[in-house]
Parts: C-alpha cells; structure tokens; sequence
C-alpha cells in the first residue's frame, strides 16, 4: 500500500511540470502587458521597457520557463505584479478561506446527501422519497451562482439578517456554504441512489436475505457498506473541486478565497500570481484525488489486497485460539 | 431471408430502447421541456414581444408585469424577449461546446484506448495533467487567452471538456476491445479502422450519450458563470450569463432581473439532467425490470 | 407426514409484459432426511418455487397467487416476514446459483457465517465466530481463512462457504439451487460428496435444483421433473429411471447422448419450452409431444399414481412406458 502512494507522489512531480507548462503556454498567447498595466498607459515607452526587463518578461521564453521552475523548487513562486508582496505569501493568506468553505459545503453535502437518501431507500415511494428526487435535481440543475444571489436577496436584502459578503464571521459563512454544498448535496444524493439501486439488486443482499435477516439490517450493514464506497470517493472528489474552484461563489459573496484571486490575477495579467496560484491549486487538486483513491482502497477490501495491504486474518483466528485455550490447531 | 431477419432485429433493438425510455414520465417530460426551449429560442425573433435591444428609459427596471413577463432592465428593455434570444446563445453555445469536446476528446480517447501502449500513455499523461486543473480555471484562462466572444467561449468551454470525453470514450472502448467479437472481427481479416468505426464505436455510444446530454448542461452553465465573472459573453448579448452579471448590481432594489434569466438556465439544465437520467436507465442494458 | 409439502402451489409475476405464470399448480412433498431433486430446463419454474417455500419471491412483481406451502404441518404462506425471517436460515436454508456472487465482498467469510448464527441463536460474539471457525473446517476449508474475504476464495471453495452459511444453524430442509452448475465437473464432484456426507451426518432433507440426471442419479432418493411450472413426474429414483412414464421425461433421457449406444445423431425434442405469459391451453407439453392425441391440446391432463408414490401428469403414460428403451 504505502508502495502505491509513494509511486502516486511521485507521479505528481511530472503532472505538476506539465500543469506549469500548460499555464506558462496560455500566459504566453494571452494578449495584454503586464509591463504596460503596471507602469500606467501614460507612462513613458522607455519606463516600460525598463520594467519589462526588471521583470525578466524579455528574455526567451524557454529560459523564463526554466528560471521559474527552478524558483519553485526552492518555493519561491514570484512576487505579484499588482502587490508586489510574494505569491506565495498570497495564496497562503487566501488559502484558509477557501479551505473552510470547501469543509463546510462538504460537510453540508455529505450529511444532507447521505441522510437524505437513505431515507428514501428505506421509505421508498414516500413523500420523503420524493422530496428527495426533486431536491437533488434542482440541485444539480441550479446555477451555483444564482442560488447564491437568490439566497442574498431573500436573507441579506429581504430579512436582512445575514450578510451578503465578506467571510469573517460564521454567521458570513452560512449563504455560500449553502450555495455550494446544496448543489454537493444533490450530487450525493443521487449517487448514492444509484449506487444503492445497484448493490440492491445484488446476490448477496438475497443471501442476507435467506439467512433470515432482517430488512433494516439488510439495508444497513450489506447493502449501504457497499453502496458508500463510490460515495465516499464521489464526496471527496467534491471536497477537491471545492478547493480548487468556488470561484463563482467567491465573485458573488466577494469572498477573497484563491478563486477570487485567480480571476482578478487573470484579469490584471498578473502572470506570477496565475502561475503559482494555478500550481499551487492543482497540486492540492492532485493530492486530494490521491487521498481519495487511497480512501477507497483502505474501504474495499478487493481493492486494497490489490495494491497489497494487509487484509486482518490473524486477529480474529488469536481471539478464538485463546479462548479455546490455543489446543488443536 | 436472413437478411430480413437481421433488419428486424436491429430495429426492434432500437425500438426497444426508445420505448423504454418514453415509459420513463420523467423523462419524457424533460425532452418535452427541452424541446419547447429550443423552439422558442429557435423562434425567438418572431415570437418575442420587443427587440433583444429595444431601449426605453421610461420604462426602465419595471418589475414584471402582463406587458412585460419578466420585467425590464436599468436600460428599458424586456427582459423577457431577452431571455428568449439569450436562449439561442446559450444552447448554441452548450450544443457546440460538447461537440468540439466530443469530438477531440473522443479520438484521443479512442485513439489511446484502441492502440495503447506508448500511445496511451502519453495522450492518458496529457489529460491528466489537464485534469489537474479544476476545470473552471481551466476554461476561465483559456477565455483570457483567447478573448471574450461567441466563439472564443465556445472554444474554451469545449477544450475543458475534452478530458471528460477522452476518458469515457477511453474506458467505453477499453471495456469493448477485450471482447470477443473484437477477436473475431479481426480474424476474418477486418483492419483497424473498420473495426473501430464499425463494431467498437456503435457498442460504445450508450454511456458517451448520456454523458453528452449531461455535458450540454454543464456547457451551458460553465458558460453562463464564465460570462458572470466578466469573461465569456459580454453584454449587450442577452446570453443568459451576461444578463445575470449586469443584473446583479440591482440586486438589492430590483431582484427581478436576476431571477428570471436564472429559472431559464434551471429549467434546461433540468430537462437536459432529466433526459440525460432517463437515457442511462433506458440504455443501461443491465437494468432489466 | 412430510416434512414439507406444496399443494397446488401457484406464482405468478404480474409485470408490464403480462403475467408470467412461472409455477402452476405445483404439488411436492419432502420426507425427513430425503433429497429430492427438482429437475427441469431452464425456464421451467425451479427457482421461482425455491423462492416462494421461503418466501424470498420478490414483491414486486411476484406473488404467490394460491396454493399451500405446509412445513411441518403449518401453512407458510399465510405467514408474515416476521415469521418468515426465524424459519429462514434455522429451519429452512438456501444456497442460490452462483457462488461468485452470492456473498457480500466487505465483509469477511467469518462474519457472514457468524452473522447467520447469531440470528437464530442466543449466543456471544466470540462464541459465534467460533462456531463459524467449526463450520469452516466442516466444508473442508482451513479455519485460520475465517478473516478472508470472499475475493481471496475460488468459485469452488466460495460455494463451500455459501453451504458453511446454510448449514450453520443445523436447519431441516436444504434448498440448493444449481449449487454446482457454476463449478468446474471436478469441484462439482467434490462439492456434491461434500453435501451428501454432510446431509448423512447431520439428518438434513434437501431439495436439489438441477437439470443435470447425472447429479440426480448420485445424490436423490426421489425425483420430481418440472416443466412449465408444473411436476409432469415424480417418484423415486428408480421409477424415474427405469420406469419413465411421461414424454417429457422420456425425452429428456433421450437427449443424453450415450456411450454404450452407436449413435450418429443427438436426438433432441423438438421445439422450445412454452412463454410462461402464453401458455397453451391442455397440456402445456402437447406441442412438442410425440404421443400427443388429439384431447391433448384443449384438455389438461390429470395426475395418475401408476405405483405407490409415482406420479405422472399424462393420461398415456402406458404407451410411454412400453415403448421405452433401455438406459
């Protein structure tokens, strides 16, 4: 197993690289100078071109791309355009607000989606059965956006009791954790509906069944533990997206999370910002979608003796040695 | 006279699926809704009341009412017949989106499935690395790159897509090429590209097709957020992102013009989610009720 | 009297093709400590009556439309789930067709055989895995594989688990659906050996679902063949064998191709088994009959016992049995 995760790591240094050259080519085509923005449109052709060069932007573009590999290494990803401040400073200062509002739309999502739908498996064709159907489709079919936006205008502008930007306070936290785990939610529920649908239908449920047991436990203990793997993983993929891209959300409550930062860095052409930002973004992205693997592996047993974990035999066999007081065998 | 029986066959198969999916209300329901969306997109210039771009300050920022269904903006202009034209903007916009990602995605994803070995590995490294991305900033700086636009944004929307589509029609093809008639094809003599227009392609089109009705709704909506944060479609182009970005600044005074233009992208991300539900159970050739 | 009996046990699936009437009209009895094999082609209803005697037929669409289902005297059909759930596993056990699936792939082999005993028992953790451990070594697999999961085991010894599960709580009746069909000839053999000495020692009766004679001829003391949701014949062994009384069950002797014989060609019957949604009126064998007169067709043929405990559902059974050939 911890063969597995390590050669997994290892795999991320080549994506990285690659994840830098792909955003370093589309910084290269984008139009606009980050000189030219900076120094002002009424500055001097001189000035900028002084600044063009303090900046390094007239060298060759193998060589910029190479110096600013190397820089990363040491962690230094580059000073911002616009704050001059380092970028890596930024991202680690937007870093934990966008982190909370990942954990708490997760956190939302997987309570609401999972609860949900086992109620509705368990009282199938129910009113509660089919709350749950419309639910998740009107989550998966709102704008994360618009719910966003309506959500301000019925509790920020309406009743005036939450507010409508900004992230300091819990009470700041509730609209866009709502927004974004709603739509999680739904995306939950309905994978756990079909994953339940399919483990249903499954033998062994027959044979749980044929042992005379019972229909809640069927439910509980054979199908569900079957049906959550994919579940789990489905979560925590959403987890990762969170982190990588509330950025909508962001815009909408004017929260300054790293999806805020990357549009806005866009926009200004601030290269080193959307280069580190980007980078930084896709490694936790990449780390995360490795958690997860490695979570699913840990929770499927077929799985995790593939990749050659230690499937607990001896435990249960000492228990029973002792207590037959280690004769026979 | 086999010939016959053959034909018969195919037909019914396909019969089969389409009956399956039409027993499915939900479903049924959802083509139906999408179905009225795009005429009245299609029909927009006869059918809308006022011009997409018909200003008139005296008017402005009224909340809906019988002459106006969904109010008018701080310009004057209906926002409902905006709506109306905004629609053909943005299915157009999610229909060729995921062509383009169909598309590219799909030959590289064939092409790496069919061929494997070196192949594979490389066209499977560059997708993951573009998986990497959150797909958002990735469409989000391809439409920086490329500049804002009709096109630009059907592009960027498009690009972002293609892993999705390499990677379906990858595992599709995958599952199919270990099968036996494969072998079989190939050993009365059948070359590559026959075999793979001919026999992997057709058996692998069932889990692409839901996945395309599902994507469309995706492209659209990708599209409308990009055109929010400032990107995308820019006004005065009434796509149904653009009206929401103007709109938003009224937010406090006028909501009106925020919730309309977003019901219109709910209700055909919803037909589009329920047609592509509906696809899956009717396809899904383990699902025998 | 029997340990359990079916009378005139019919069910059918209401579903939005038609009504599949898979088991029609369905009699059968069971001794203590007898095996009976429930022979049939695919099709023909086995499965569906299994499922109804421990009523397991799923709900939607199935339904046990009327008939008795008599265990030790009392009627299970009119019993609720409740009810049903103590039977099954302690009194009535089942194992199903495919051992590939048939067990749960995150929990271990020891929890499901210890899940079973701690249902019908009163009995401490510890002590059920125990228990469990005992079962194991029963069905001839290692006790120290009770941590294992299904997927560490082969089609073979995973049915040895299935059968470890069955047995667990000492039940009366065995139902074993195909249990070997999925395996390999020579696993099959060992697993059938392994059923019988287990049957011998522990006094279990057992209805073995099959279409396989060869297996009926090693492991039955009684037979019953079904066709179209009907027994066409029953009776013990040798009646069956050596004195075959319907053209169903003649015609399956038939098909068997010999090694004693100079044969040139398979002698198969001829036609297919009827659409349960559309069975023909009379004799549901009628159409593929080669005795078939010209009543067959619109009147069903009532059960005649030609010995004591032979049944035939054919009013020619004189002709069939004359013109037999010998085995």
């Amino acid at each position: 197993m911890y063969k597995y995760i390590l050669k997994r790591l290892i795999m991320l240094i080549p994506v990285l690289i690659g994840v830098s050259l792909v955003v370093f080519m589309m910084l290269e085509i984008t139009p606009g100078d980050p000189a030219r923005q900076l120094a002002g449109s009424d500055a001097s052709e001189e000035a900028v071109e002084q600044l063009r060069d303090e900046l390094g932007l007239n060298d060759p573009a193998a060589t910029r791309f190479v110096r600013y590999m190397w820089n990363a290494c040491h962690g230094d990803l580059g000073t911002s355009y616009t704050t001059k401040s380092p970028v890596v400073k930024e991202i680690i200062n937007r870093f934990p607000t966008t982190f909370t509002l990942a954990c708490l739309s997760t956190l939302i999502a997987g309570c609401t989606g999972i609860l949900l739908e086992i109620i509705s498996a368990t009282h199938q064709y129910s009113f509660l059965d089919r709350f749950a159907t419309l639910f998740a489709l009107l989550g998966v079919s709102m704008p994360v956006f618009w719910l966003g936006m309506m959500l301000i205008v019925f509790f920020s502008v309406k009743l005036a009791i939450l507010p409508s930007s900004g992230f300091s306070t819990p009470l700041h936290w509730i609209m866009p954790a709502v927004a974004v785990g709603y739509r999680a939610a739904a995306i939950i529920t309905r994978q756990t509906r079909s994953s339940m649908l399919e483990v249903i239908r499954q033998d062994y449920i027959r044979t749980a069944r044929a042992k005379g047991q019972s229909e809640k436990v069927v439910i509980y203990k054979h199908a569900l533990k079957n049906a959550l793997i994919p579940v789990i993983t489905v979560l925590g993929l959403q987890f990762g997206a969170g982190l990588g891209g509330a950025v909508v959300t962001e815009t909408v409550f004017s929260i300054s999370g790293l999806g805020k930062l990357m549009v806005d860095s866009i926009n200004a052409r601030n290269y080193p910002m959307v280069q580190g930002g980007v980078l930084v973004i896709a490694c936790v992205f990449t780390l995360v979608n490795l958690a997860v693997d490695v979570l699913y592996a840990y929770l499927d047993p077929r799985i995790k003796s593939q990749y050659g974990g230690r499937v607990k035999a001896k435990k249960l066999l000492k228990n029973k040695n002792e207590a037959k007081g280690g004769g026979e065998r | 006279m086999s010939e016959q029986v053959q034909l018969d066959k195919k037909k019914s198969m396909k019969e089969e699926k389409i009956r399956a999916f039409m027993k499915n209300k939900l479903a049924v329901a959802g083509a139906v809704l999408l179905l009225t969306m795009i005429v009245l997109a299609a029909l927009s210039p006869i059918i809308a009341p006022y011009g997409f771009d018909e200003q008139n300050y005296e008017i402005a920022r009224q909340t809906p009412s019988l002459q106006h269904l969904a109010g008018t903006d701080e310009l004057g202009r209906d926002i409902f017949s905006r709506i109306l034209y905004g629609g053909r903007v943005s299915l157009t916009i999610g229909i060729i989106s995921v062509g383009i990602g169909l598309i590219f995605g799909g030959s590289l994803g064939v092409i790496a499935a069919y061929y494997g070995g070196v192949t594979e590995t490389v066209i499977m490294r560059v997708i993951d690395v573009l998986m990497a991305i959150p797909s958002i900033i990735l469409s989000i700086s391809i439409c920086a790159a490329l500049g804002s636009g009709i096109v630009n944004t059907m592009i960027a929307v498009g690009i972002s897509s293609i892993p999705t589509y390499a990677r379906v029609f990858r595992s599709s093809v995958i599952s199919e090429k270990s099968k036996e008639y494969i072998e079989a094809a190939r050993a009365v003599g059948a070359g590559n590209a026959r075999i793979i227009l001919k026999h992997i392609l057709p058996n692998s089109i069932a889990p692409v097709i839901v996945q395309a009705s599902l994507g469309v709704a995706q492209a659209i909506t990708t599209a409308a957020s990009l055109s929010f944060i400032g990107l995308g479609i820019q006004p005065p182009n009434p796509e149904w992102g653009a009206l929401l970005s103007s709109g938003r600044q009224y937010i406090r005074d006028f909501p009106h013009m925020v919730v309309y233009p977003g019901i219109a992208i709910m209700l055909t991300v919803l037909a589009l989610n329920l047609i592509g539900d509906g696809l899956r159970d009717a396809l899904d050739p383990r699902l025998k009720r | 009297m029997s340990l359990l009996e079916l009378k005139d046990l019919t069910i059918h699936y209401f579903t939005d093709e038609g009504v599949v009437k898979a088991v029609n009209g369905l009699s059968l009895s069971v001794g203590a400590g007898e095996t009976v094999g429930l022979v049939g082609e695919t099709g023909a209803g086995k499965t569906t009556t299994a499922l109804g005697i421990m009523n397991l037929v799923p709900n939607p669409p199935g339904k046990i439309v009327s008939g008795q289902i008599l265990y030790n005297g009392e009627d299970l059909t009119e019993k609720n789930q409740i009810e049903m759930r103590d039977i099954r596993g302690r009194q009535i056990s089942m194992i199903f067709q495919d051992p590939m699936t048939a067990l749960n792939p995150v929990l271990t082999v020891g929890d499901q055989i210890a899940e079973v005993i701690r249902l019908h028992e009163e009995i401490s953790r510890s002590d059920a895995y125990i228990k469990a451990a005992e079962m194991l070594e029963m069905v001839g697999i290692p006790a120290e594989r009770l941590g294992e999961y299904p997927h560490q085991f082969s089609g073979g010894m995973k049915q040895r688990v299935v059968i470890a599960i069955a047995l667990a709580c000492n039940p009366k009746l065995l139902i074993a659906d195909e249990p070997t069909t999925a395996l390999d000839v020579t696993i099959q053999a060992q697993v059938l050996k392994m059923m019988n000495d287990l049957k011998q020692n522990l006094g279990t009766s057992m209805i073995l679902i099959t279409h396989d004679l060869g297996v009926v001829a090693e492991t039955c003391d009684k037979v019953a063949i079904m066709y179209a949701g009907e027994i066409v014949e029953s009776g013990s062994l040798e009646d069956i064998f050596h004195h075959t009384a319907h053209p169903y069950t003649k015609g399956l002797f038939e098909s068997i191709p010999s090694l004693k014989k100079d044969m040139k060609r398979l002698k198969p019957i001829k036609g297919l088994m009827p659409d349960p949604r559309n069975l023909p009126d009379g004799c549901s064998f009628c159409p593929r009959c080669p005795y078939a007169k010209e009543e067959c067709a619109s009147q069903d043929p009532k059960i005649t016992e030609i010995t004591p405990g032979h049944f035939v559902k054919c009013p020619y059974w004189k002709e069939v049995h004359l013109n037999r050939e010998d085995l």
